[in-house]
């Protein structure tokens, strides 16, 4: 069904260019809301775009993104299955709950065994979150949108409750976990990061992220798992009617999306973050995944781009306060882009809808004209001809509706 | 065709949007070598009619003494010490125009090395950081950066540090003070108490408090809960209206952004609320009885003033009564003469030595929050 595209076919294509139209109305939004307050919008976004474009800044743009490019990459995946994963957020936070435990309690464990330990540890944490969710569904049809947002507080309080046990909680003053053993960090080694001029927190974690992200294009792409996951995302009657288990897919799909989501928690904790604090308010890590998968359009090369232009204005957006702007205009901006993107579905539609009763008028036109002008012999060569020539509307709507 | 047009119309947007872009960078590249001068977002036209007339005072060399800070995850409007902070510092560049000031929030715990990474790179002569929660960062980037001064607030873990500042405040004191106050105008002879967090130096507020209302009401009950969070506004309502259903007619909280929810349920219950941190009777001008005030403000001020000085010492600098570093809040409309009186004798009697306020929870049975 899906043929290989260029470059310059996606670059071109009615999907990007309506997502680059909300970055720019984002930004746009931005700046009125700047002008009112009277910043200067120069001075504002050019801090924006100076503070990522150093080597430091990029650097940093990279440790910002990695856990948005996972989460975003979770709820894309789900997407895709049909389910929506809004429950990211607390796979992700069971995720770095679970890698910074194993971080604490195995410290002793040399870097090769303790790294991959705290990975399976989160992705088991964040698949189990999903999988309970998706059991909670299929076994008892509750829509799995209300569950997994009290899922989400279920594991934001778990956290904190964790965070404060004993041989867990920091030893000093802090409200936090203790701090992860060095041996269980992604972080790059000092000489480097000193060497290159790098952010102090840079780590490698970035990899991990693009292996996820080649995991899930395959999947999706080249298995028949993916197949299934897709068929069952489309139309769940129709697969159930072709012989797939609907149930298990469903199960499947939420495990994989909460294993993602649980990954993206232990990158934060083992690059970054180094221990998890008591919270007091949701940290936002999966529900940025949701913007990151909406700009990306559910695609997971998609997502690894919008993912970094998320990380670039979180980091980006933490130094505006040096200009005496608020950093809450990088909500506006996001919230205004996530506005567009929504809004350009109907936008297609409706150019849709004109198109065709365009293309249906020019049609009857050409009849017309065709029937006047010419002897009724010909009239059996015209459908061919007619359909060369307004054959480009369909084909457009057809790659809308894939990108969708 | 279509496709192309749409393409070409984008790619302007794109390039309008780089011009935009581009458009700043002399602007931006200019403050590196004119920084001195350079105001926030002070415009071009001002510069020259300013320069001159400040030129002769500050003497033209002398560089703005840079002062960063960076906020916890509250954020630097939550009406408790980021914010006392930030305004100790804004009037201190209001007065001395040789200071240049600047915040950074934080939005996750991730974020407090990145900011004061931020200000590290950008060469700010101090750094503030605000609360015990960056203790680890702070101390990670002192060690990293020898040479770079930073002053943590409520933090005595860094103590050892030589380029430390360790700004503390002695809570218990004016904890002390406000339970004096509880004591004296509870009818119920029953007082609530709202915690935002069982830590050692979050139970100095709660020792102190209760010590005070013992001491002046010793068969009164009080009633203690810890909310385990300091931004939970909901919770504190709930845990205030509870109290109150129990018979609570004066509640101190020491919670934050929760304590909000505290004040919010005692204004609409028409009892008595006692603040901390800041001066919190405006949230409810007609119940809030007092606040047990630490000057956050002072404290930035002051060692801001040390580094422009060049005495800036590292070390526990202790906030106290004897120096105004804590103390009841300015507002005693509410306070009946009599306790005031009392209250400052027990004030007098602290900064003399004749009497210390207990910090252990050995020395306070009554203190039960664990």
């Amino acid at each position: 069904m899906k043929k290989k595209r260029s470059v310059i076919e996606i670059i071109s294509s009615v999907r990007f260019i309506h997502i680059l139209l909300a970055i720019i109305l984002g930004f746009a939004v931005g700046a009125l809301f700047l002008a009112v307050m009277g910043v200067s919008v120069g001075d504002a976004y050019g801090k924006l775009l100076d503070s990522v474009t150093t080597v430091k800044g990029i650097s940093y743009v990279i440790v910002y993104a990695t856990p948005y490019i996972l989460t975003g990459l979770s709820v894309a995946f789900s997407f895709k299955t049909g389910v929506f994963n809004i429950g990211a957020e607390g796979q992700f936070v069971v995720g770095s709950m679970a890698a910074a435990v194993t971080g604490i309690l195995l410290k002793d464990l040399p870097k090769p065994a303790l790294i991959p330990l705290c990975f399976l540890a989160a992705m088991a944490a964040g698949a189990l979150w999903g999988i309970i969710v998706g059991t909670l569904k299929t076994k008892w049809g509750i829509n799995e949108v209300l569950a997994m947002i009290m899922f989400n507080w279920i594991a934001f309080y778990l956290s904190n409750y964790i965070a404060g046990l004993p041989g867990i909680k920091n030893t000093g003053t802090a409200e936090a976990t203790q701090t992860i053993s060095e041996n269980a960090r992604t972080l790059l080694s000092k000489q480097t990061i000193a060497d290159l001029g790098l952010a102090p927190t840079a780590n490698w974690g970035i990899l991990v992220a693009l292996i996820a992200m080649i995991l899930v294009w395959f999947i999706i792409e080249k298995t028949t798992l993916g197949y299934e996951l897709k068929a069952v995302g489309s139309n769940r009657f129709a697969a159930e009617y072709g012989g797939i288990g609907v149930n298990r897919s469903i199960l499947t799909a939420l495990a994989i999306s909460g294993a993602l989501a649980g990954l993206g928690g232990s990158l934060q904790v083992m690059g970054m973050g180094s221990r998890i604090s008591i919270f007091s308010a949701q940290e936002g890590f999966g529900f940025g995944g949701i913007v990151v998968a909406l700009i990306g359009c559910s695609n997971p090369f998609g997502a690894l781009a919008a993912g970094l232009f998320y990380g670039a204005l979180t980091y980006g957006g933490s130094k505006l306060n040096l200009v005496g702007a608020p950093t809450q205009l990088i909500s506006v901006i996001v919230g205004t882009v996530v506005f567009f993107i929504a809004i350009s579905v109907i936008f297609e539609r409706l150019g849709g809808g004109i198109r065709a009763r365009r293309n249906a008028v020019a049609r009857e036109d050409k009849e017309k004209r065709e029937a006047a002008k010419k002897p009724p012999l010909e009239e059996a060569k015209e459908p061919p001809a007619e359909a060369a020539g307004s054959g480009g509307a369909p084909e457009e709507e057809g790659k809308e509706g894939e990108a969708k | 065709m279509k496709k192309i047009l749409a393409l070409t119309l984008s790619l302007c947007l794109i390039l309008g949007l780089a011009a935009c872009g581009g458009k700043t960078e002399p602007t931006t590249a200019a403050p590196e070598t004119t920084k001195a001068q350079d105001q926030t977002t002070a415009a071009p036209t001002e510069a020259p009619t300013e320069a001159p007339t400040e030129a002769p005072t500050t003497a033209a060399p002398a560089a703005k003494v840079k002062i960063g800070m960076v906020t916890d995850v509250g954020g630097v409007n939550d009406q408790s010490f980021n914010q006392t902070s930030w305004e100790g510092l804004q009037a201190l560049a209001a007065e001395d125009s040789s200071f240049e000031v600047k915040y950074l929030e934080s939005k996750t715990d991730a974020d407090y090395q990145t900011n004061i990474n931020t200000f590290i790179d950008d060469g700010y002569d101090l750094i503030i950081c605000v609360g015990y929660m960056l203790a680890d960062a702070t101390k990670e980037a002192a060690e990293a950066n020898p040479n770079q001064k930073f002053a943590i607030i409520d933090d005595s873990t860094c103590a050892d540090l030589p380029n430390v500042a360790c700004l503390m405040f002695a809570q218990e004191q004016a904890s002390y003070l406000v339970g004096l106050v509880a004591g004296s105008v509870t009818q119920s002879k029953t007082v609530g108490y709202v915690q935002g967090m069982v830590s050692d130096t979050m139970n100095l507020f709660g020792i102190g408090y209760i010590t005070g209302v013992l001491e002046v009401c010793p068969d009164a009950q009080v009633l203690q809960y810890n909310a385990n969070n300091f931004g939970d506004i909901p919770g504190g309502n709930t845990a205030a209206k509870d109290m109150i259903t129990k018979g609570a007619d004066v509640i101190y909280h020491a919670a934050g952004g929760t304590g909000m929810g505290v004040i919010n349920a005692c204004d609409e219950a028409g009892i008595w609320a006692i603040g901390v941190d800041t001066d919190q009777s405006p949230l409810a001008p007609e119940h809030v009885i007092t606040s047990a005030m630490k000057r956050v403000d002072v404290a930035s001020q002051d060692i801001s003033k040390a580094v422009k000085a060049g005495n800036f010492t590292a070390g526990v600098h202790l906030y106290d009564l004897s120096n105004g570093g804590v103390d009841l809040a300015p507002t005693r409309t509410h306070i009946p003469a009599d306790v005031l009186k009392l209250v400052e004798e027990k004030k007098a009697a602290i900064i003399a030595g004749q009497f210390t306020v207990p910090t252990s929870v050995d020395d306070c049975p009554a203190f039960t929050l664990k």
